[in-house]
C-alpha cells in the first residue's frame, strides 16, 4: 500500500494505491487524523481508483477520518470506489455517511 | 507461509499454514481468489469468501493472539456437498484454525450497524458473505467453519 498527498485549492487529496488492510490501516488512519487535526483542510478527498481491497480496519480508519472531520467542521469525501470498495460501505450500510463521487473532478465540484 | 494443494483428499483443495502476521493476509486473500475463480463461484461471490476469510483472520491475528505475530494458524479449505430441497448442492468450506485462548462467544455477535463508529465490523461482513459461520472450541483449538454454497438455500450461523 502507499500513500501520499497532493494539495489543490483548500483542498488535501490522499492518493492510495494497494489494498488497505489490517497490515497498513494504521498508516491511512494516521495520516488522515494529522490531515484533519493539525492541518485542518477545509477538504479531505480520498482517491481510491487505484484500491483493489479494502477490509474492515480499512473502513473504520475511514470512519475515523470522517468523524474527525465533522468534529471540526470540514468536509471528508471519497471517490473512484472499486467493486470490493463499495461492496464493503454498502455491507456496512456507511455508503450514505460518506460523500461519495465517481472521479476527482466531481469531488472537487462538489 | 506455507501451502500444500491436493487434487482430492477428503475432498480437501488447499491447506495454508502462516503465522499470525498481517502482511500474510495479501497471499492468502490472492489464494482465495484463485481458489474460488478456479471453483467456478460468480465474481462477487469470489470477493465475499475472500473479504470472509481476510476478516477470520484479521479477527485471529488482532483478538486470538493480540497482535503476537509469530502465532500458528491453518486454513483449510474443503469442498462440501449437501442435499437440500432441489437435489445435491455443492460448496467451499474454509475451516480456520488458531491455538490461541477460549473465544468468549458472547463477544462474536457483532455490533448494530445504525451507530457510526470504527470497529466492529468484520463479524457482520462475515455472516453477510457465508452461508454457514461456526464457532467451535476443539482439542485445544478455535475452529471457524465458514461454507459458502453454489446455490445458498438458507444461511445458518452459532456466532
Amino acid at each position: 500500500m502507499q500513500i501520499s498527498a497532493r494539495y489543490i485549492d483548500k483542498a488535501t487529496i490522499f492518493d492510495i494505491s494497494g489494498d488497505i488492510d489490517l497490515a497498513n490501516s494504521p498508516e491511512v488512519r494516521k495520516a488522515l487524523l494529522r490531515e484533519v487535526r493539525e492541518n485542518r483542510t477545509p477538504r479531505v478527498v480520498m482517491n481510491l481508483s487505484k484500491v483493489r481491497y479494502i477490509d474492515s480496519s480499512g473502513v473504520a480508519s475511514l470512519v475515523e477520518g470522517l468523524k474527525a472531520s465533522r468534529d471540526l467542521g470540514l468536509r471528508f469525501i471519497l471517490f473512484g470506489l472499486s467493486n470490493s470498495a463499495r461492496e464493503v460501505l454498502q455491507l456496512s450500510r456507511l455508503i450514505r455517511i460518506f460523500e461519495v463521487y465517481d472521479n476527482e473532478d466531481q469531488a472537487l465540484a462538489s | 507461509m506455507e501451502a500444500r494443494a491436493a487434487a482430492s483428499n477428503n475432498g480437501l483443495l488447499l491447506k495454508l499454514e502462516l503465522h499470525s502476521d498481517p502482511k500474510l493476509l495479501s497471499p492468502v486473500r490472492g489464494a482465495l481468489e484463485r481458489l474460488t475463480e478456479v471453483l467456478g463461484f460468480p465474481a462477487p461471490e469470489c470477493r465475499s469468501v475472500t473479504r470472509a476469510v481476510d476478516e477470520a483472520l484479521t479477527n485471529i491475528m488482532r483478538h486470538c493472539y493480540c497482535g503476537q505475530l509469530d502465532q500458528p494458524i491453518e486454513v483449510f479449505c474443503s469442498r462440501v456437498r449437501r442435499h437440500g430441497a432441489v437435489g445435491p448442492d455443492e460448496g467451499l468450506e474454509i475451516l480456520l484454525c488458531d491455538r490461541g485462548p477460549p473465544v468468549d462467544p458472547a463477544k462474536l455477535r457483532g455490533r448494530r450497524l445504525d451507530e457510526i463508529r470504527p470497529g466492529g465490523l468484520g463479524l457482520h461482513f462475515i455472516r453477510q458473505s457465508m452461508d454457514i459461520v461456526q464457532y467451535r472450541r476443539a482439542r485445544g483449538t478455535n475452529q471457524f467453519r465458514l461454507v459458502k454454497y453454489f446455490n445458498p438455500l438458507k444461511s445458518h450461523s452459532n456466532c
